[in-house]
């Protein structure tokens, strides 16, 4: 166990962080299902509005997505664009 | 005992080597030309040259379609591609007037096609061996901030000093409305780069998998994957960029219409 370099624990950290990082992931799923859901009852009351449902339904949901895009955007930085590297 | 022993250490021998000799994961942006600009060091990568080879396309096909449109007169049937052309002019055209307004919709109609145009090819790139340019999160960024420009341009013109004052409409909620304006394009640009870059790395990661003659029979297989990665989702995120940018601005414009 003693030869683990101290460039080895930080990837090592790094990867199990960018893991980590993608738990945000949960969020947006259960937000879109619920918008999802939501529109297809919309569609289900009012079918002649289904352009307007659709639209509004693929505004929300891509807004709702943000928190999870911060979430992946941190897991993508730790992969590919360490910052922690560069303080050894 | 020992047969199965040495069959498993051969097989394990030869995965290893297969994936030895598999090149190196790349699914970061490749530099290709190393500039030296006034003692700063850039890169040309393989993001303007995609850039550019989607350009060319772009422009190929207006030209294309400028030149059809030039011949065409009362009596002939317009073809398959002017008809393409046109159902892509009337979609923008009614998309910008139902979100922006009659009177402010047509001044718009430009920038909002050619806006959802490149998207479209750039993010369609992809199934076309190319590294989606909207995977460099420059490029994004950059959209995004042209589209902070029009927005605070457009407030200024039809709200005047308003479009100030309105910051410190509820006086303790300033801190959050100025972070607000601030998070606008950012967000706009994350979404857009989160969503091409989750499918290049996961299709990358899956590509990296297999070794080569693995990868030529199983490419079929990925086909859903690409048809969700890059047409789907690359599909969605123009059309919502595009109607970000539109509902947006349109704010500005307050009950004028």
């Amino acid at each position: 166990m003693s030869n683990i370099t101290d460039r080895g624990l930080i990837l090592a950290c790094s990867a199990i962080g960018a893991g980590l990082a993608m738990i945000p992931g949960i969020g947006p799923g259960v937000g879109q299902g619920i918008a999802a859901g939501l529109g297809a009852n919309a569609v289900g009351r009012n079918p002649g509005a289904k352009g307007d449902i659709m639209s509004t339904m693929l505004l929300g949901q891509a807004v709702a997505e943000t928190t999870g895009l911060y979430g992946f955007a941190t897991a993508i930085i730790l992969m590919f664009a360490n910052p922690l590297i560069g303080k050894l | 005992m020992v047969l199965a022993g040495n069959a498993t250490r051969i097989a394990g021998e030869l995965l290893t080597k297969a994936a030895a000799e598999e090149e190196e994961l790349q699914l970061g942006v490749n530099g290709l030309i190393k500039l030296n600009i006034f003692g700063h060091t850039a890169w040309i990568t393989t993001t303007h040259v995609n850039i550019l080879i989607i350009l060319a396309v772009i422009c190929i096909l207006a030209l294309i379609a400028n030149r059809k449109i030039k011949k065409i007169d009362e009596d002939t049937v317009p073809g398959p591609f002017l008809n393409i052309v046109e159902t892509i002019v009337e979609l923008i055209d009614g998309l910008t007037r139902n979100n922006m307004g009659e009177k402010h919709g047509a001044k718009f109609s430009n920038y909002i096609g050619t806006l959802f145009v490149y998207l479209i090819f750039a993010n369609l790139s992809g199934l076309f061996g190319l590294r989606a340019p909207t995977a460099d999160y420059g490029v994004p960024l950059g959209l995004a901030l042209i589209t902070f420009g029009i927005i605070h341009y457009n407030g200024f013109k039809y709200e005047k000093a308003g479009h100030i004052t309105k910051l410190f409409k509820p006086v303790v909620l300033t801190p959050i409305n100025i972070i607000g304006e601030i998070a606008t394009p950012m967000s706009m640009s994350l979404r857009l780069f989160g969503n091409v870059m989750s499918g290049t790395v996961m299709l990358g990661l899956l590509y990296g998998l297999l070794p080569k003659l693995l990868k030529l029979f199983i490419w079929p297989g990925f086909g859903f994957l690409h048809a969700y990665f890059d047409i789907f989702s690359g599909a969605i995120q123009s059309y919502v960029f595009a109607m970000l940018t539109m509902v947006f601005t349109a704010q500005c414009f307050g009950d004028e219409n």
